[in-house]
């Protein structure tokens, strides 16, 4: 359907409402980040970017998104392929697994890995007597943070793999192609830009990851603290300027993301085929 | 086993079947199902007494009621909010249209502890919008409105993606049938759009909900936690986790999964069945 100019009262009416609701939720609460972060000038900025602690939590918390994002690229383009090129019994039941963390409470996520690895296990205590340290260090934060963003990859390729069929795939296999053949050759190349904002959605809620996260990092000052903990750990010491600046830090990573995506959508609508927008927040069809 | 049995509903044409499968079902067992099941099993290892006293403490039980109703209150106003906002963005065009459709996303793209820093300091009795709001004896940060406003504000793009793409493929010819045959506006409105937008509505809210009641990091940070008033069940496991009572935190949590796994469950089979109805 193509959309219209508003000509009547009321429908200028609704678009009004929207844009007074758009800029109270979203506009304002951005615009706030930026201004505290400011609020002592670009020379407090500077400094508060120069901590020892807002240093070491950027590390920690590119190294977590490094480790992450590849480990969920992998499973969720093998994931997509298998459930959309294949019938076979328990298809269903693989998809609405990979919805189970969407639907956890991330605390709950961390604690269940804590129960696993921590102390409280044999497996804990042996992994202790072996010196290896998973929960309270920075594995256990990668752990749970694959958890949590491992459904967005998947839940982003799954309607566009299943829109676009296998006939593609199937010539190039009575033509001669290999398995990988095909799938760098026909595949790839067609949902390129999706898995392109798979990638940053993923990288976006990886950086972001809160409280599975404060679960099992035991927020040790310049050891376990990625941004998120960060904000929060200065917000309690009322260091309310050092604070927002880790928020906005964020803030832009999230703004570059949301830019992204516009583009990444564009480039994928210019296939006839595609869904008009990526959402990993809508329920796809089953 | 049932004889006529079969593994693959239709014979795999393509290769590559083996490999994908096999690590998927590898991954999710490992990252998803064994974590989940360990809890479950630590849980199994308490009394039924045990489980009970630390399931019912007063101060969980009203943390229940807490999450529940402000997830309630919220997903009722984020879904008012998000159809108005689904609506305009994909009916009409305006200037400003396609920076409000990128602008819906930043709930989800912006971390929730910064969210929730944000928001307190919005609402805060001298903050941007707290201001408005304080002359009317209204408090909402470090109150219970400020519980509901975080869940509104991390649940709003589930709303507003889940209805766009039903919004945009309705077909303009069924209106205007009905403005043909008579009907008013709301009459279209009420007996023609709304019908076919109800499943995308469900769906949406549903997952608001379901995003809410496990919402974490940008509650804590707005609700100023006071014991029996604004903390959540959430905040229940990790208070426990901070006294080292490892088995009442795993079992307010398990109370939590069960709940969010049968809520997932549910919606997958009304899901299925609003589709297919449809």
């Amino acid at each position: 359907m193509t959309n219209k100019r508003p000509t009547l009262v009321h429908q200028w009416l609704l678009i009004a409402l929207g844009i007074v609701l758009t800029l109270l939720i979203l506009v304002v609460p951005l615009a706030l980040i930026f201004s505290q972060a400011l609020s002592g000038g670009w020379s407090l900025l500077a400094q508060n970017l120069d901590e020892d602690f807002m240093k070491h939590a950027i590390g920690l918390t590119v190294l977590t998104t490094l480790a992450t994002v590849p480990i969920n690229l992998v499973f969720g383009i093998l994931l997509a392929w298998c459930v959309t090129h294949y019938d076979f019994f328990g298809r269903r039941l693989l998809t609405t697994l990979v919805d189970i963390p969407y639907a956890t409470s991330p605390v709950v996520a961390g604690l269940c890995y804590l129960v696993v690895y921590g102390m409280e296990s044999t497996l804990g205590k042996w992994l202790y007597s072996h010196d290896i340290q998973l929960m309270f260090a920075w594995p256990g934060i990668i752990m749970v943070t694959v958890f949590v963003t491992s459904p967005y990859v998947a839940r982003i390729l799954i309607p566009l793999m299943q829109a676009q069929g296998a006939d593609e795939e199937i010539a190039a296999l009575s033509l001669g192609a290999s398995g990988w053949q095909i799938f760098r050759r026909v595949t790839l190349p067609n949902i390129k830009w999706a898995l392109l904002y798979g990638i940053v959605i993923t990288n976006a809620r990886a950086v972001g990851e809160f409280g599975a996260v404060s679960v099992v990092s035991g927020t040790i000052m310049n050891q376990t603290l990625t941004l998120p903990l960060l904000v929060e750990q200065l917000n309690n010491d009322y260091k309310t300027a050092a604070a927002f600046t880790a928020a906005a830090l964020l803030a832009c990573m999230a703004m570059l993301t949301l830019l992204l995506k516009t583009v990444m959508e564009w480039r994928q609508k210019r296939r006839d085929d595609a869904p008009a927008h990526f959402s990993p927040e809508a329920m796809p069809k089953r | 086993m049932n004889p006529s049995f079969r593994f693959f509903r239709r014979p795999p044409v393509l290769p590559g079947f083996v490999p994908s499968f096999g690590f998927s079902v590898l991954f999710l067992s490992l990252v998803i199902l064994v974590p989940l099941s360990a809890l479950l099993l630590y849980v199994g290892d308490m009394t039924w007494a045990q489980y009970w006293r630390a399931i019912s403490d007063p101060r969980v039980v009203q943390s229940y009621k807490i999450t529940v109703s402000g997830a309630f209150y919220s997903t009722v106003i984020v879904t008012g909010v998000g159809f108005v906002l689904a609506w305009i963005v994909s009916r009409y065009d305006f200037p400003g249209r396609r920076l409000i459709d990128a602008l819906v996303d930043l709930p989800f793209a912006l971390p929730t502890a910064v969210a929730g820093i944000t928001l307190s300091a919005l609402f805060v009795p001298n903050g941007w919008l707290g201001r408005w709001f304080e002359p009317l004896g209204i408090k909402i940060s470090y109150a219970y409105p400020g519980l509901v406003v975080a869940m509104i504000f991390t649940s709003l793009p589930f709303i507003v993606r889940s209805l766009q793409p039903v919004l945009e493929d309705l077909e303009p010819e069924f209106e205007e049938a009905a403005s043909t045959l008579g009907a008013t506006r709301w009459q279209t409105f009420w007996r023609v759009l709304l019908p076919s937008l109800v499943p995308a509505l469900i769906s949406g809210a549903s997952q608001a909900f379901i995003r809410s009641l496990g919402e974490f990091g940008a509650v804590i940070m707005i609700a100023g936690n006071i014991p029996f008033q604004t903390e959540i069940t959430s905040l229940m496991i990790f208070v426990r986790l901070q006294e080292f009572d490892y088995p009442a935190a795993a079992a307010i949590a398990s109370v939590v999964l069960i709940a969010s796994l049968l809520l997932l469950f549910l919606l997958q089979v009304v899901q299925g069945r609003l589709l297919r109805r449809t």
